[in-house]
């Protein structure tokens, strides 16, 4: 049996001191047994009498006005009961992240005039079977006006580019700026005073949850005016607010009940299939499931965002970075969902955990024409961190440096003023290094040795 | 075309059921015969959490057209305890942390019991060849091939008992 | 042709909460007559462990065994609001919610048992075991179990509670960015070694070491398990993920298991890990959360790696074998 963890208490020991009977003991997972036998009930794991079946017609452009939509070929299939487009749906415009003040509603639950990205929603097909669902909806006929279409974040943002938003930008408006922007000193005298000026320029490409469960729903009429949703969302008040918002109903006439998600990782906080499935449910009086295929899990629901950034740093022979300006691009795709969260945390983490005198950063949330990104495990921070510790590692080499000690020089410490303003405090980016060189066999020089979060000693 | 009676071998059980033809055995698990430890995580073979067991072999359910199963005995996780009294295996997933989200346990399970049932000490190696059709997203495999080694180890030394009392 | 070694190493830091704050979440405890207690959420546990979590910080405030404590959630009916599970937030403020409906939970149980015993709440103490007794006289003692059924059969009292944590929303200042987007802030220290096949350009994460704090670990093992498979999701970041092989061209996207690739059972890398603890204030015993960090810093450890070992610089994700035979034949050409 592997070695599971040991807390190291040497570090921060007077600090860590407690005396506690549970928390910090390995005690079994109180799930584990209904795992490994079977029972922990999944939302899919039920059957309701009378289910309906939905499934989407989806755009197979990427960029284009919806011209004519032709049921006839699809309404003939045995076991179609309903097709469902915007027509149907009370309040069709939404973004999820509105409940926390975010504008505008730039997402339809079903496209009214045009498809942003390829695989887009466009008519729902209610059905007795999974399978009749899919045949009909694969025989929905739509015609389509092509529009240009951009792809490249860049691209989006030039002058002359096709703007793809109603609201009439290719980005996320942060209070009137074209992107979140964080000034801190002046990073052009620090990039004047410095010895070095390094920039470099990372990318990175959309990436899946790819959980092993889809992402689905079953709805359930009630019979009392009330909706049950069987969900597998990460949030269920987030679930049930946008729902009830999108749908025009009281709060409470929703349920949403959930807790077992086979895989989250972010990928199940968009409220993309409740909506219209609760719809379907309250148009038919039967229960509605509308669950993702693995094919729509991969290509359809949202990624985590493509970015691109780049780093400038001014650097002095000695180590220290004096000056450090970011330029970030998030890709959002079509729509917003919760990009523009993303990206304002994508500029909070810059310049990582490291005190630097001056810091530039504007981090744009850009719209394309593909499907739209979302929260993903380190949203906003991951692809960031790929940027920052490559360039770190770059720099050292450039100086000559060992990378560890190098980044040690340059770690933040309790009371550093971050780029944000925020005093830093609970430290400990010294002392994860220190441990890490321990474990690998390597000694530290005696000034790295002696270096803490708590003091500026040794830089 | 019109659903026949089907009767399969499920868990030591004869488990009779009205079928579609083209049903895969996924779907007469979970939809005709309420057993839903068996997943459909992708309805096309590519993750294996629909395994289970055909004649003590593992095949992805969601692949098997019932048609061609006829008389070999289904085993799915439901069969696995006896009773409240749990398979090595899924001590093991316990006492080990084999297990997170729950989603890829059950596949993961049966694919470790056909492999112990063919090679009692399987090696490192051979427990990695037998989950290889399994994906996992939550724990990174590593206590899961740890938990099926424990579990193997387990099993072994019982039978060694057994073996002896007799 | 050759198989290069190399090694790499990355530090990170990781915010705690949602960014920028205004994300409650409610907690309800109670107690049944029988003496164990349920904490009703609203949270949904994704599999990385919430309720066996939140069971052992409601079992630790209030004083009683682990397995008396049972946690129901994800049902908004009978569960209070909250945000939802992401942005490494449970365990930091459902956990923080919880100590708080505990406190209030534990306060009634202890007056309900001074007046059993005869004495002043303050003089109690509870005993993890299922009793609480008179401070130095454990023989004065009372059963939990008996003192929810006093509560409610003799003495009209509930015993329960209800708590909440809010970190008030913070509005960035347009022009300078300032702002307050977390609460407390955890920290990793990965160091991969890889070996980089020179004539396939396949890289090989042999072992990734990975240090972390993160305030309190509530249960260890389960901190172990994020690590672990936030590692092996770092490494498939690293090395193999992408939905858009091609981007920005949106040409041959993967479609399932088969042509998304990720390390299967036979590609993970040896691993060794460690926890060491620096209890953030505001945090629920000092817990930060962990859940969300995991993949970081392996994904530039590994890039790092990779320039260790042959000099090729990836600049871009996912860094594939033909990635590194570009580099590498770029490095060959003169370039």
């Amino acid at each position: 049996m592997q070695d599971l963890e040991k807390i190291d208490t040497r570090f921060f020991s007077a600090e860590r001191e407690a005396h506690l009977d549970v928390v910090g003991e390995t005690v079994p997972r109180v799930d584990a047994r209904s795992h490994v036998t079977g029972k922990t009930q999944f939302y899919e794991d039920m059957t309701l009498p009378g289910m309906l079946h939905l499934k989407m017609a989806r755009s197979t452009r990427h960029h284009a006005l919806i011209r004519k939509i032709d049921l006839k070929a699809a309404e003939k299939v045995p076991g179609f009961v309903r097709a469902l487009t915007h027509k149907d749906v009370p309040n069709n415009w939404y973004t999820i992240l509105r409940l926390i003040g975010v504008e505008p509603n730039d997402e339809p639950v079903l496209p009214e005039d045009r498809v942003l990205f390829a695989g887009e929603q466009i008519v729902a097909i209610l059905a007795d079977t999974a399978a009749a669902a899919g045949e009909a909806a694969s025989k929905v006929k739509i015609e389509y006006k092509d529009l240009p279409a951009v792809f490249d974040v860049e691209e989006a943002l030039k002058p002359g580019a096709p703007i793809i938003k109603p609201h009439g930008k290719n980005y996320f408006v942060y209070e009137g700026h074209h992107c979140r922007r964080i000034r801190f000193g002046d990073v052009e005298k620090g990039f004047a005073s410095a010895d070095h000026v390094i920039e470099h320029r990372y990318q990175s490409a959309p990436i899946e949850h790819a959980p092993t469960e889809t992402t689905g729903c079953i709805v359930k009429p009630e019979g009392n005016g009330r909706f049950t949703i069987h969900s597998n969302t990460q949030a269920c008040y987030f679930t049930l607010d946008n729902a009830a918002l999108i749908l025009g109903l009281p709060f409470n006439k929703l349920r949403v009940v959930g807790g077992t998600v086979g895989g989250g990782f972010g990928g199940k906080v968009d409220v993309i299939v409740e909506p219209i499935a609760i719809l379907a449910a309250m148009l038919t009086g039967r229960p509605v499931k509308y669950a993702y295929s693995r094919e729509e899990e991969m290509q359809v629901s949202s990624p985590r965002a493509a970015e691109r950034i780049t780093i400038k740093d001014g650097v002095m022979k000695d180590g220290r970075i004096v000056a450090r300006k970011v330029t970030l691009y998030v890709d959002a795709g079509a729509y917003s969902r919760h990009s523009p969260y993303g990206t304002t945390k994508a500029a909070a983490h810059m310049p990582g955990p490291y005190s630097i005198p001056n810091v530039w950063v504007d981090a744009h949330c850009v719209y394309t024409n593909r499907t739209p990104s979302s929260a993903m495990r380190g949203f906003g921070v991951t692809i960031g961190d790929f940027a920052l510790e490559s360039q770190m590692d770059r720099i050292a080499r450039f100086l000559k440096m060992d990378p560890v000690e190098f980044r040690m020089l340059n770690a933040y410490r309790d009371g550093d003023t971050k780029a944000h303003r925020k005093k830093a405090e609970g430290c400990a980016l010294v002392e994860v290094m220190q441990k890490a060189a321990e474990m690998t066999g390597r000694t530290l020089p005696e000034r790295f040795r002696k270096m803490s979060s708590l003091s500026r000693e040794g830089i | 075309m019109s659903s026949s009676v089907v009767t399969l071998n499920v868990n030591g059980e004869s488990r009779e059921f009205l079928c579609r033809p083209g049903t895969t055995l996924l779907d007469a698990l979970r939809d005709s015969l309420s057993l839903t430890a068996a997943k459909k995580g992708c309805a096309q073979g590519s993750c294996g959490t629909c395994t289970v067991l055909v004649e003590g072999r593992a095949v992805f359910a969601c692949l098997v057209p019932v048609e061609t199963i006829g008389s070999r005995p289904v085993e799915t996780l439901e069969g696995l305890a006896a009773g409240e009294a749990l398979h090595p295996l899924q001590a093991a997933f316990i006492e080990g942390f084999a297990t997170q989200c729950g989603f890829c346990t059950s596949g993961m399970i049966l694919a470790a019991k056909a492999l112990l049932r063919a090679s009692p000490d399987p090696t490192r190696a051979d427990v990695v060849r037998a989950i290889s059709g399994n994906v996992c997203r939550c724990t990174g495999y590593e206590a899961i091939v740890d938990a099926i080694l424990m579990a193997a180890a387990r099993l072994r030394k019982t039978a060694t008992r057994k073996r002896a009392a007799e | 042709m050759a198989k290069l070694k190399g090694r790499g190493v990355s530090a990170v830091n990781y915010p705690t909460g949602m960014n920028l704050g205004g994300d409650p979440s409610q907690a309800l405890i109670h107690a049944t007559t029988t003496g164990s207690f349920v904490i009703t959420l609203s949270s949904v546990d994704l599999g990385q462990g919430l309720k066996t979590v939140i069971a052992q910080i409601g079992a630790e405030t209030l004083g009683v065994p682990f397995d008396t404590v049972w946690v129901d959630t994800a049902d908004t009916d009978t569960g209070p609001h909250c945000m939802g599970t992401f942005a490494s937030r449970g365990t930091h403020r459902i956990g923080n919610a919880v100590i708080m409906a505990a406190r209030e939970a534990r306060s009634v149980m202890l007056e309900v048992a001074a007046e059993e015993l005869e004495v002043d709440p303050d003089d109690l103490v509870t005993d993890g075991k299922g009793a609480i007794h008179v401070k130095g006289s454990p023989e004065k003692s009372v059963a939990v179990i008996n003192v929810a059924l006093a509560a409610h059969f003799k003495y009209g009292k509930t015993i329960s509670g209800r708590g909440i944590f809010m970190k008030p929303k913070s509005e960035p200042v347009p022009e300078t960015g300032e702002m307050d987007p977390d609460s407390c802030q955890a920290h990793a220290c990965t160091v991969a070694e890889v070996e980089v096949d020179d004539e396939t350009g396949d890289v090989r994460v042999l072992k990734l070491t990975n240090a972390y704090e993160i305030g309190r670990a509530m249960n260890p093992a389960l901190a172990h398990q994020q690590i672990v498979g936030g590692a092996w999701m770092g490494m498939s970041h690293a090395l193999y993920e992408t939905t858009e092989p091609y981007y920005p061209d949106r040409a041959h996207g993967p479609t399932n298991f088969i042509s998304y690739l990720m390390p299967g059972p036979a590609d993970i890398a040896e691993m060794e890990s460690a926890i060491i603890e620096r209890p953030a204030k505001n945090g629920p015993y000092g817990a930060k959360g962990i859940g969300e960090m995991t993949a970081n810093s392996p994904i530039a450890a590994i890039a790092n790696a990779i320039f260790d070992a042959c000099g090729v610089r990836v600049e871009t994700m996912p860094i594939t074998p033909e990635k590194v035979l570009r580099g590498l034949d770029a490095l060959r050409a003169g370039k």
